[in-house]
């Protein structure tokens, strides 16, 4: 299911952060959103979540998002993460992911109690590389760890949209490395649209970037294009490179 | 994770609970004398509203500063009832006869049923703090401004109660009562049985809140403490899991103020006020808001402290409750559990063990919420 968004236009106290960018975001690819710092990158996925006001429209499975609260916005299926990886820290990493996993059960099963580790969770224990760790509280975790983390909570949580806000920020060679094999593996079945400043990690995975500069789409395609995109390497990667 | 650890990890909080039982089943009422165990009956029902606060304000987040005003529902709404059926079928509760006309106002009427005041106990709060709590979470009001709120009712309670001489009793409260479902409140002997009654209901709501602290309620309302808008991200509206937690702990504290009035004669404005209601949340802070039996123990030495240092000290009690609270909030967020916690670190090495992980310190600020929040207007700052 596509998420296709028009002409989205977002404001703060009169300073325009978005100015009408559509986009569409299709399944079954790695889209990548880059831009310099202040393009609009993670507001533009604010307004999609429902974390800022935003005008313009942005369809999903016949709804409107940016009419829905943020909640609503999550049982639909389009779930997101955050640059500060933000996990309950209190909480094993089990937990994290069970309450994840409490979209799909009924209500009045909250009134139960967990037993064991249900099949989804430890699937995607498995999946992000967790399962070693799944007693510990989450606040121990490194930083990728709890990057990974977010990630795993929106895939127990099925969601069928991933908006994943710098998720390799910070991590080491390696841990980077993993982190594009794990979005590669998931991407065929999902829309994953991933917010990213590293150029090199971007293009070595992206199926297609997205660039925006100050709240606008500049260019779009494949990395080898972007590259070659006169506008983005005056804008961008002249900046950057 | 070895299945001994498990079983431990499981069981300490029954072994706690079960200390508890045999304290206040057997030993208490084997050593006490009548008039203390009526004291520690007074206890059982602050802890009762205690164990509620622990889930709102330990497990939830939630300063419920004004738990008096539902410790008053449930203490008028049974103070009412016995002043009604002392005065038998269709009479006047004596005090109406000496302030009013002598007549019982439309609202009372329906307490004169023992089973509709139990009713009304139970669900009256459960109304008032579900359409306040709706109000106030689904329009994201928490931290100061739910705690002043919270505390403004309460004292809104107190005042409007003190200005209804004719039908409250007004400032004097409502007192004298002869007796409690049929039983003769002066025979010693019913006395007791209230003091068993209390710390009967006491120890199931505590068996109660371990059964909700395992469940996944349990787990999500710590989320929503912890992280309430990264909870929003996950597909749950915090608004009804704090709402839920709201919600029984005004129950608790009815329950706690209905069974109040028997075993201390008396209810007046000043049971249910701004000062009680922090009085009942002093003995959360000093047991450990977080933890399962934190709450209750701490209420219950509270108490105890209250009337020991009063008949020592007389007059210096709310001194000693500053100083207790100043002292517990700088030296030890987490209560006595917190210590007790640290001692048991401190002979046992632990090892990794934390499946069972029991989050009993003090919430970890609005720390994730405001980074969220930021995020928002992050990009805009950037430039």
């Amino acid at each position: 299911m596509t998420l296709t968004v028009s002409d989205l236009r977002v404001e703060f106290d009169g300073f325009v952060a978005i100015d009408g960018v559509s986009l569409d975001l299709e399944p079954g690819r790695l889209h990548f959103l880059i831009g310099p710092n202040g393009a609009g990158k993670t507001t533009l996925v604010d307004a999609l979540t429902g974390l800022a006001k935003g005008s313009g429209e942005a369809r999903y499975r016949t709804r409107d998002l940016l009419a829905l609260a943020s909640h609503r916005i999550t049982r639909l299926g389009v779930g997101r993460t955050f640059q500060t990886a933000t996990v309950f820290e209190e909480l094993s990493v089990l937990q994290n992911l069970d309450i994840a996993a409490g979209v799909h059960r009924a209500r009045w099963r909250l009134m139960l109690p967990r037993r064991g580790t249900p099949e989804q969770v430890a699937e995607v224990l498995e999946t992000v590389g967790l399962t070693e760790l799944a007693d510990r509280p989450a606040g121990v975790l490194s930083h990728g760890q709890k990057q990974w983390l977010e990630i795993g909570m929106l895939l127990v949580q099925d969601s069928s949209v991933m908006l994943l806000d710098e998720p390799v920020a910070g991590m080491s060679a390696e841990e980077r490395d993993e982190t594009g094999e794990l979005l590669r593996r998931i991407s065929p079945e999902r829309t994953v649209v991933v917010i990213e400043h590293d150029m090199d990690f971007v293009r070595r995975f992206a199926d297609i970037v997205t660039v925006l500069h100050a709240g606008k789409v500049i260019a779009e395609g494949t990395a080898a294009e972007i590259r070659a995109d006169a506008e983005v390497q005056r804008v961008y990667l002249g900046e950057d490179a | 994770m070895s299945m001994k650890t498990l079983r431990i990890k499981h069981s300490s909080p029954y072994v706690g609970w079960l200390l508890l039982a045999v304290a206040l089943l057997v030993l208490a009422p084997a050593v006490l004398s009548d008039f203390r165990l009526g004291l520690l009956a007074k206890y059982c029902c602050y802890a009762i509203a205690a164990v509620g606060i622990g889930l709102a304000w330990g497990r939830g987040g939630m300063l419920v500063l004004g738990q008096g005003l539902y410790f008053g529902i449930g203490a008028y709404a049974m103070a009412m009832h016995l002043k009604l059926a002392d005065a038998g079928p269709g009479g006047v509760p004596d005090f109406m006869a000496l302030y009013g006309d002598a007549t019982v106002p439309g609202w009372w009427e329906p307490l004169r049923n023992g089973g509709l005041a139990v009713v009304v106990i139970l669900v009256l709060p459960a109304l008032v703090a579900g359409l306040l709590g709706l109000a106030v979470f689904k329009r994201r009001i928490k931290g100061a401004y739910f705690a002043i709120l919270s505390q403004a009712l309460a004292a809104a309670f107190a005042i409007l109660l003190v200005g209804q001489v004719k039908t409250t009793g007004g400032a004097n409260g409502l007192n004298n009562f002869q007796g409690f479902f049929g039983y003769a409140l002066f025979d010693p002997a019913n006395k007791r049985m209230l003091y068993f009654l209390a710390a009967g209901i006491l120890l199931v709501s505590i068996l109660a809140m371990a059964w909700l602290y395992r469940t996944r309620f349990g787990e999500l309302l710590v989320a929503v403490r912890d992280g309430e808008e990264r909870v929003r991200f996950l597909g749950t509206d915090p608004a009804n899991v704090k709402l839920a937690a709201y919600v029984i702990a005004a129950v608790l504290a009815s329950i706690g103020g209905a069974l109040f009035v028997p075993i201390a004669g008396i209810v007046s404005p000043d049971d249910v006020g701004v000062v009680a209601s922090i009085g009942l949340l002093a003995g959360v802070a000093l047991g450990g808001r977080a933890s399962l039996l934190g709450p209750a123990v701490g209420a219950l030495l509270i108490g105890y402290a209250e009337t020991s240092l009063s008949e020592a000290f007389p007059g210096s009690w709310s001194y000693f409750q500053g100083a207790l609270f100043v002292l517990v909030i700088l030296l030890l967020p987490g209560g006595l559990a917190q210590l007790l916690g640290l001692i048991g670190r401190a002979n046992a090495h632990r090892g990794s063990s934390v499946s069972d992980h029991i989050p009993r310190g003090v919430p970890r600020g609005k720390q994730s919420e405001t980074e969220i929040a930021r995020s928002a207007s992050e990009e805009a700052a950037a430039r």
